[in-house]
Parts: C-alpha cells; structure tokens; sequence
C-alpha cells in the first residue's frame, strides 16, 4: 500500500538536542500499534528554522504544522488526527497577538514571507537520502552546466546573477572564479568554508544537516568552471551532526559516480574532502583555514597574494562560503536573470539570517536581501516579547555591530550611498551589504540578534570583545594587544570604575586596531565597540558619569532597595529575602518594612528572585 | 550502485514524484477520506484500504490521500470528497468497497462525475 501521509520530523540540532528523535521514536511505535504503518511514513528532516518551536512536525499532504512536541503527545496526537483526521489543536502554532491556532505551516507568518533559495529542500528531504534530493532536481544544474555549457558559459552566469559571497565579506563569487580560472599552477582546489565560528550563528550548520547534496553540487559545478580537480569540505568540529551528514552524502554521491572519476560520462574529474576544524574562530578567515587544512597552526598570513593565486598547497584556490556553494545550483537551472530579479540593485538574491534573542520568534529565516529590518523582526519575528521595547540589532556576530531602532526602515544594500541618512531612518533600514556597512556593521555570516531595553549596550561589546580576544590568534600586535585593552577598558567600565579618559583611549585603540591589523579578525574586533558608541554613548557616559547602568545589567552599578510600602501591605513583612540573602545584609521583623544594608549588599540578586510581591527595586 | 547516467536523474525524479508530491501538497487529485467516530464505526477504515489499493494497483503518482475528522452528515457515513485540481469538490456517500472503487475509476482517472453516489458539489461556506 502507498503511505498516504508523511510525518516529516525535523531532526535538526536544535530540535534533536529537544529529543525529537524521541519523538520519532513515539510516532512510529504509536503508528505500528495502530496497525498505521503501511499509510503513513515517518521521515526525519534537516532544520526547518523555526528553532523556537521545537520539536516540530509537519503532516503531509495538509501542510499541518506542530510545534513543541514531546513523547507524551504522541498517542492522542496520532488517534486523533492520523487514526479519527482531527488535527490536534492544542498542539498547533499559536501566534502572540491572536490566541486561535494556526494549522497549516503556509499561513504562519514567520513562514510564509521567507523566500526559499539556499534552504529550498529544508523539511521537505530526508537528507540522507540521495534520491529524494534527486526528487526535486538535484543534480540536474550540474547535468547541464557539464553536457550543455563551457566553464566560460558557467562563470558569465554567476557573474551576471550577481551573487555575493555570503560569508560575510560580499565579494562578487563570478569574479572570484574567474580569477581563480586565469591563474595559473596545477592542479586547482575548491574549499567550501564552514567553519561558521560566529556565537549564535548557524546557517551553514543547518544548511549541511538539511541538505548536503545542495553544497556537493554546487562545489562540482564551481569545480568545472574553473578547473578544480580537487575539494575540501573545512567543517567546525563542534557540528557532529552536521559532519555525519556531509560524510554521507559525499559516499552516497561517489556511490553514484557523481564525485570521482568521469562523471555523467563527461571526462569531468572532481572529487571532494572533509578536514575538520579544531575550535578555533580564526580559522573561519581563509588564509587560516588553508594553514588549518595543510596540518599547519592556524595562522593567517598578509594578502596578497591571495588564496586565488596561491592559496592551499600554493595552488590557485576558490573558497566560498557553504551558502555561496547552495546558491549556484538554482542560478545554473532558473537562470542569472532569475535570481537578479530578487533582492535590490546591487545585492541580488536572498540571505539565510538567524534571528535570535529577545524576540517572539527565534530561528533561521531566508529573506531576500532589501527586506527592512523591521519587517524582519516584527513581521517574521514576532517583535518583541513581554511588550519590551525594541533597542537594537546586532548583525555579523563578534564582526559586526550594533543597529539602534533608529535605523530600521531602510532596506539593507551593497552599494554606498551619497545621500546623508537621518537618525529616524534606521528601523527601515533595507538589509544589503552596503548599506549595512555603512551604519558601521556589517552583513556578516547572518547573525542577527535583537535587544530590547534590558540589554545592556557596554556589556554587549564586552562580551564580544571577551569572545575576539580570546580567539585572537596573536600573530599581529594591534588585534593581540589592543582586543586585550579594549577588553581591560570594557570590564573596568561595567565593573564602575571606568573614567572619561578610558572612553577617549578606547576609541582610540579601536580604530587603530581597525584599521592596523592582520586580518580579518582583528580588522572587525572593534565594531562592536564603534557602533555602540556611535549610537549608544550615553549608556557609556551613563556608566562612567552617573555610576548607573541603565539597563540594570551591569550588578555593582545597581543599587538594590526594598520598597517598604510594599513590603508591609502585600508581602506584610514575609521575612523570605532576610533568610534568603547569601551576606545576611537584609533587617527586619515580621509584619514590618525589611531594608537592605547597602554596605553589606553583594548585589547578587537573590532577593529580587526570591520576592514573591516585586517589593526589591533595582536601581 | 552503478554510476548514473544523465538519463537515469529523470528516472529516480520520476520514481520518486509520488512523494515528492505528497510533501509539497501538490497533486492532481485529492481523495479526503472522512473518518472521526461516527466515520470509523461506519466502515470509514476500510474505504481507505479500498482507496490506498487503487491507487497502488493503477500505480496513480499524482494523487493525494487524506483524512479529516467527521464532516457532519454522520448518518450518510462512510463519506468522501473528491477533488479535482480547478474542479468543484465532491462529497460521496453511501459508501461501500464497490462504489468507491468505481469512483476511483470514473472519476479519479477518468473525470466523470458518478452522480449517484454523490451528495452534493462544491463546499460549505466558512467563515
């Protein structure tokens, strides 16, 4: 009998480490018990980017959408709706502003406005199935790009759809592999980049678990065009799902010819490598990752030359980015003219963002670029939980920099522009590479992670700066020495002993450290420090002036006091902070108004968690 | 495994159309099976045996099956909706193994509506 229904699971990271494999556990028990199994076929899935509402599951053919499941729903969950065809409502998507279950996954806003390129087969594919990735046209771009175009042919494409590198840096993929197709040294190399070393950052993670035959094909079809014999696939360490998929895929597609020696008949020989990485966020910038994968220290080097003229073993070298490689398949199928119809002038196409932090809706979203960051966040997000008010973006992780609510209805784009923008243009500020740049950020990897006003924008850039001077390599004085300074500086200010002498001396290094050292590591540290300070000095001033943190972050800022109104009338005196308080710093009786010692008082916090009636107030 | 041919990538895509169909949703046809209580007491599982048979012994690749909960009309169960791609839906009743297999054939592949099993064309209006 056919199977009428599919139960596509997703068995992404996020949603494994939930125990959705549990789930599918539960499901297929639950299904054989009912004498189910022969209709309805339970399928495990890559990411399907709604990370927040893991463990999902979606039926088909109704495009049914569950969320949040546990073994224990599965019983009721499989008589009433797979056994009796009564989808379970208690179990659907329920969005903040209106409290009525939303069933099919099309009509979930934060679905239904992505636009699906690089994650085309995410939840749709078991991806460790070669043929269902076949099913929906895999491998047919590298067909035709082998039997019905030159490698010329293939690169004017690329270079006419505009595509930009989407590891951050944005430059023009077509370009890059035509530079790397004229110089000269044999043989050639492809390196797909996924080292994705950026906190909170995780496409290239999701790309590889969802759909590793999207990267293996658009590595074969970079590989013809410009003459690459050999390539290596550099993957974190810290993404063992996401190897054993890669692994699999890439034995699966030697199983079938398509990697090796001949292939499609074509006299095209390519084959493909996995080199793990070893915990360091360095070895994500090209020149480091090449020293990483030749067994050497992971150090960069000054460019030029770059890794096009001589990059791994000395040879002409391409390394992209994994979700440059998932974009060239679709370009080489739908065509240049295609693709350049999405996205804006100069930053054509779409990008993968994971939006996380405090909004309502926190996973991977594909949006096309020039969408504005409002739309992103209250749009697809859901805007902000617990009716806080948004503050800022933070894009490109420990690269990038923060965007105040200011900026947000200006499309995102590549190219600079003239015009002076307005304080009151950010929130509509249209994503693209340029015009992110130019607000002091940039696009990054795609990290994207909101603040709202109980963040703190000083130990925003501390913790970054804690995160780049930790990874700093130390080759280069000015990213060794000034990440630590800058770092130094960032802790005496949030601990309350910083000056204004500190802050001119932070800035100072800042830009020197921009503009002085090796790589790219250093060359971005200090973007999370310009950025807050362009747009967020007061909280520095606020810091070092009037010894507060205004965000209530920052614990030896704050100034704990217990409210004696309401101490007596509601909580009449209960006593549980007194006992409760690690230095016993709290005095009081039963019945009467409790106080806190200043002198005493470690600022831990206890006692605002303790406090069942809200009487601690943070100062 | 042997090596793939360019011709053989059309073959696997065909091979699999059937599911990759059924995950987008797509299809030519769908076939709803009404089930929930009054469905199920009233033989509603077997219809769907009937049904998941035809389409694998006519090896049907562009049809979905499925389900939904009771659809109202309990004393007229067992119940199915027939719907045609750009067609109005089609609600059967008075099910038995014979007439559905019939409904299959006429309509499913061959287009033509069997009136005397059906009920009513077109759906009901929500709000």
């Amino acid at each position: 009998m056919p199977y009428r229904t599919h139960l596509m699971v997703c068995a992404g990271t996020g949603c494994v480490s939930n125990r959705s494999l549990d789930v599918r556990d539960a499901l297929e028990n639950e299904i054989r018990r009912r004498g189910l199994q022969h209709e309805v076929q339970v399928v495990t899935t890559g990411c399907n980017g709604f990370c927040g509402a893991g463990p999902i599951m979606v039926v088909q053919p109704d495009g049914i959408f569950y969320q949040q499941l546990s073994p224990k729903d599965i019983p009721h969950l499989v008589e009433e709706h797979l056994l009796k065809g009564r989808p379970v409502q208690k179990l659907m998507y329920v969005p903040p502003e209106a409290p009525v279950p939303v069933p099919r996954m099309a009509d979930i806003p934060f679905f239904h406005r992505q636009r699906l390129v690089a994650l085309r087969n995410r939840g749709l594919i078991d991806p460790e199935k070669i043929d269902e990735y076949i099913a929906r046209d895999g491998y047919t771009a590298l067909a035709k790009a082998l039997t019905q175009m030159t490698p010329e042919q293939i690169i004017e494409v690329i270079k006419s759809a505009g595509l930009r590198g989407r590891g951050g840096a944005g430059f023009l993929t077509g370009l890059k592999w035509e530079k790397v197709r004229q110089c000269e040294g044999e043989p050639k190399y492809i390196i797909c980049n996924g080292d994705e070393g950026d906190p909170g950052a995780f496409m290239d993670r999701s790309i590889f678990e969802s759909d590793p035959h999207a990267v293996i094909e658009g590595m074969l079809i970079g590989a013809r065009a410009i003459g690459a014999r050999y390539g290596v696939v550099y993957i974190r360490n810290e993404y063992p799902l996401a190897l054993q998929r890669i692994l699999i895929a890439i034995e699966q597609a030697r199983e079938y010819g398509l990697l090796g020696e001949n292939i499609f008949e074509t006299g095209f020989d390519f084959d493909i490598s996995v080199t793990r990485g070893a915990g360091a966020f360095v070895c994500g910038e090209e020149t480091a990752l090449i020293a990483s994968v030749e067994g050497r220290l992971g150090d960069p080097r000054a460019r030029p030359p770059y890794p096009a003229e001589r990059g791994l073993w000395g040879k002409p070298t391409c390394i992209n980015n994994v979700e440059t490689w998932v974009n060239v398949a679709p370009i080489i199928s739908d065509g240049a003219a295609w693709y350049r119809e999405i996205g804006t002038e100069t930053s054509k196409g779409t990008k993968v963002f994971s939006l996380v932090g405090k909004v309502q809706n926190t996973g991977l979203v594909e949006v096309p670029m020039g969408i504005t960051l409002r739309e992103l966040v209250y749009e697809i997000g859901g805007g902000i939980p617990g009716g806080k008010k948004f503050k800022a973006v933070q894009s490109g992780g420990p690269s990038g920099g923060c965007i105040p609510a200011g900026l947000m209805d200006q499309p995102i784009l590549y190219e600079s522009r003239a015009e002076k923008r307005t304080a009151a243009d950010y929130l509509d500020l249209p994503i693209d590479y340029e015009s992110l740049t130019e607000v002091g950020s940039m696009m990054g990897s795609g990290g994207l992670v909101v603040m709202d006003e109980e963040t703190c924008m000083v130990d925003i850039a501390r913790y970054f700066l804690g995160f780049t001077q930790d990874e700093s390599c130390g080759a280069c004085t000015p990213c060794r020495e000034g990440t630590k300074f800058m770092l130094d500086v960032l802790t005496k200010i949030t601990d309350g002993h910083g000056t204004m002498e500190d802050l001119t001396a932070l800035e100072e290094v800042a830009w020197i450290v921009k503009q002085t050292s090796l790589c790219g590591l250093g060359k971005t540290a200090s973007n999370p420090v310009l950025t807050t300070l362009r747009y967020f000095r007061d909280e520095y001033v606020a810091h070092i002036q009037a010894h507060k943190c205004p965000a209530h972050v920052c614990r030896e800022l704050n100034v704990y006091r217990i409210d004696p109104e309401i101490c007596v009338q509601r909580g009449h005196g209960c006593g549980v902070c007194r006992r409760e308080c690690p230095e016993t710093a709290i005095f009081g009786e039963k019945n009467q108004p409790h106080r806190i010692d200043p002198a005493l008082c470690r600022k831990c916090g206890v006692c605002v968690d303790v406090c069942h009636f809200d009487a601690v107030i943070v100062e | 495994m042997p090596k793939l041919k360019l011709e053989d990538l059309a073959k696997i895509k065909e091979a699999t159309r059937r599911t990759t169909l059924l995950r987008e949703g797509a299809g030519r046809v769908k076939i709803t099976v009404h089930m929930g209580t009054c469905g199920i007491a009233a033989g509603a599982r077997n219809i769907m045996e009937a049904v998941l048979r035809e389409v694998e012994e006519r090896d049907m690749k562009d049809v979905l099956v499925t389900t939904s909960g009771c659809a109202g009309l309990c004393s007229r169960e067992p119940m199915a909706t027939v719907e045609v791609v750009g067609e109005a839906p089609v609600k059967y009743v008075d099910l038995t193994e014979g007439t559905i297999k019939a409904i299959v054939a006429e309509h499913v592949v061959g287009g033509k509506v069997l009136e005397q099993y059906a009920l009513v064309m077109g759906s009901e209006r929500i709000h």
